[in-house]
């Protein structure tokens, strides 16, 4: 008797648990689950549905548009969306980490840095598809402030249009970005220093050690975990990157700014070649899972 | 006297790092704000300076991208792909904090994974599975959409809100007599408002700042959100900035206030669920 109401309160947790998880489990499975399993499975066939192995990925990486190595690295883009992508990350990832923490640190001791903050937040705030915008404006050979300013100094290379030429289009494009994503490195620096113990700073002070050596030996190594989120994040939206190179240079000019997420876009929706864009996706995905797991694994190990 | 020369340093530095920040916006600002004509040397020339809305009329009444539509058609799409996400995301998040049940421990990494995925992965069997459904051109699609690429972190920020809420309270509901699900809409949502208000200021603005779903979802001009008409007015081989960055602006002013009025839930949305 006693067994048979364990049984049904087991069921009627089970019951309770289903109803309040189905609508989300249901959601997810349908649009981004079953969705991402069917475009593994395109990437695999033809246009006809036939299986043909990793063609489409061979396919796809002996592609120009792909991989370009030939001007690579003393000649200009175009270098192929996946080298574009993977040259992103080098040169943005340690300029917005390395500027939120500074940002993070200045703005600790600075007078009006609930001001400051907030302007330098706002370009995590502003669509990325008008952020994309902006870069095209501040880079403008008229209208643009960065080409004026190279100007005045006497750089006259880099007085025209930067998103007009392959060599400077892409360094405007990451320069821009680093402009928007700096805010969310701040952000988290500012709230990860907020939680390192005063006394800490205290203690050192007493044993003598200068500003530097306690930024190094406590401030550094307490951040290491908010590190780790940013790093990982910023690394995933390098790599999504999307809207702010379509409404700067559409991945022009001459496929100088392509990146795979863009890629991926034009062969599905503008030359409708399913399974290519299925593999250029599934590249992706690979390399953002591969983040994403290497986050996980690294967070867990430090706990 | 060191130690005034040091703040006298750090102040300069953070200053003219902030200001150098603010110099883009301020720029497409003055773009929309003044006319052509008196940009023609750069927009920090200021020795005419007249204000008018004339650009801001014009990115609000385009003839072929109408900002005023495109706002509009945001809201719609925005509000319930916030409320939505939120409720349902809640439910699962309350679910997984209080029942016992396998796959606990790899929750995360799933959920990480799936906020790992790219939308270009989904983007062709999604367009073709709401085609059949006759949900393309239909907000409702992209709406469902926003929903479910919304969940996974919203039930891990809920998750983690809600583990921070005392249990005496809804054992003693739980004594007199509430279900659970009265529990969870009587009990756990009010006293969860401060962690909703975080889940939404964000969502509201990822759900207003998104574009790829959008141009995928929805093709009809006249159904076209926002972020969609940007590209659109930034014309073939001229660029007429001054429409151009009015209609920018107009675009971003939304999340902007957002953020303004939601600042506090706003980073501690974006902290809360990075820093457990």
């Amino acid at each position: 008797m006693r067994l048979h109401r364990v049984r049904w309160e087991r069921i009627r947790r089970w019951g309770a648990f289903l109803a309040f998880t189905a609508p989300a489990l249901a959601l997810i499975s349908l649009l981004i689950v079953l969705p991402a399993m069917q475009t593994v499975a395109l990437s695999f066939t033809d246009k006809r549905g036939a299986f043909v192995g990793l063609r489409n990925f061979i396919e796809v990486l002996s592609d120009s548009d792909t991989l370009n190595l030939t001007g690579f690295p003393p000649g200009p883009p175009p270098w192929g969306s996946l080298v574009h992508n993977a040259v992103w990350i080098p040169l943005h990832l340690p300029l917005t980490v390395g500027l939120g923490l500074i940002l993070a640190v200045l703005l600790e001791r600075a007078r009006g840095a609930t001001f400051l903050k907030s302007v330098i937040f706002l370009g995590m705030v502003t669509p990325m598809i008008v952020g994309g915008v902006i870069i095209r404006f501040l880079f403008d050979e008229n209208a643009g402030v960065v080409t004026a300013i190279m100007r005045a100094v006497g750089l006259t290379a880099l007085g025209r249009s930067w998103t007009a030429y392959p060599e400077t289009a892409l360094p405007a494009l990451i320069l821009g970005s680093v402009w928007l994503w700096a805010g969310f490195s701040m952000i988290l620096y500012s709230a990860g220093l907020a939680t390192i113990p005063r006394d800490y700073y205290e203690a050192a002070a007493v044993d003598g050690a200068g500003p530097l050596q306690q930024f190094w030996y406590i401030t550094v190594p307490s951040l290491r975990p908010v590190t780790m989120v940013i790093v990982a994040m910023t690394i995933l939206w390098e790599l999504k990157i999307f809207d702010i190179v379509y409404t700067a240079t559409l991945g022009g000019p001459g496929g100088a700014t392509m990146v795979l997420a863009l890629q991926m876009y034009f062969y599905a929706f503008r030359a409708l070649e399913f399974p290519r864009a299925a593999a250029v996706a599934t590249m992706l995905s690979l390399f953002t899972l591969i983040v994403g797991l290497w986050f996980v694994r690294t967070l867990r190990s430090s706990e | 006297m060191r130690r005034w020369g040091r703040e006298l340093l750090i102040n300069a530095l953070a200053w003219g790092i902030g200001l150098a920040w603010i110099v883009p916006f301020l720029g497409i600002l003055m773009s929309a704000l003044r006319p052509q004509s008196e940009l023609i040397h750069g927009w920090w020339q200021f020795s005419s300076f007249t204000i008018s809305l004339d650009n801001f009329v014009k990115a609000w009444n385009h003839p072929t991208a109408p900002m005023s539509q495109g706002i509009c058609n945001s809201l719609l799409v925005v509000i319930p792909s916030t409320i939505l996400p939120l409720f349902i995301g809640a439910m699962a998040a309350y679910a997984m904090l209080r029942f016992p049940f396998p796959l606990r421990d790899p929750l995360f990494l799933v959920i990480v994974l799936l906020m790992a995925i790219p939308q270009q992965m989904v983007a062709v069997p999604l367009f073709r599975f709401l085609r059949d459904l006759g949900l393309i051109n239909h907000y409702a699609g992209l709406i469902l959409v926003h929903t479910a690429w919304a969940l996974p972190w919203v039930t891990l920020f809920l998750r983690n809100y809600f583990s921070t809420l005392p249990r005496e309270i809804e054992e003693a509901a739980s004594l007199d007599g509430a279900s659970r699900f009265q529990i969870f809409t009587r009990i756990v949502l009010p006293l969860s408002l401060p962690g909703l208000a975080s889940a939404a200021a964000l969502q509201l603005t990822w759900a207003w700042n998104d574009f790829f779903m959008a141009l995928i979802l929805i093709y009809d001009p006249e159904k076209l959100v926002a972020t969609q008409r940007i590209p659109l007015l930034r014309g073939q081989y001229h660029i007429d900035w001054g429409v151009l960055t009015a209609a920018s602006i107009l675009t971003m002013s939304v999340p902007i206030l957002v953020f303004a009025l939601l600042q506090r839930y706003y980073i501690r949305g974006l902290i809360g669920w990075t820093l457990k």
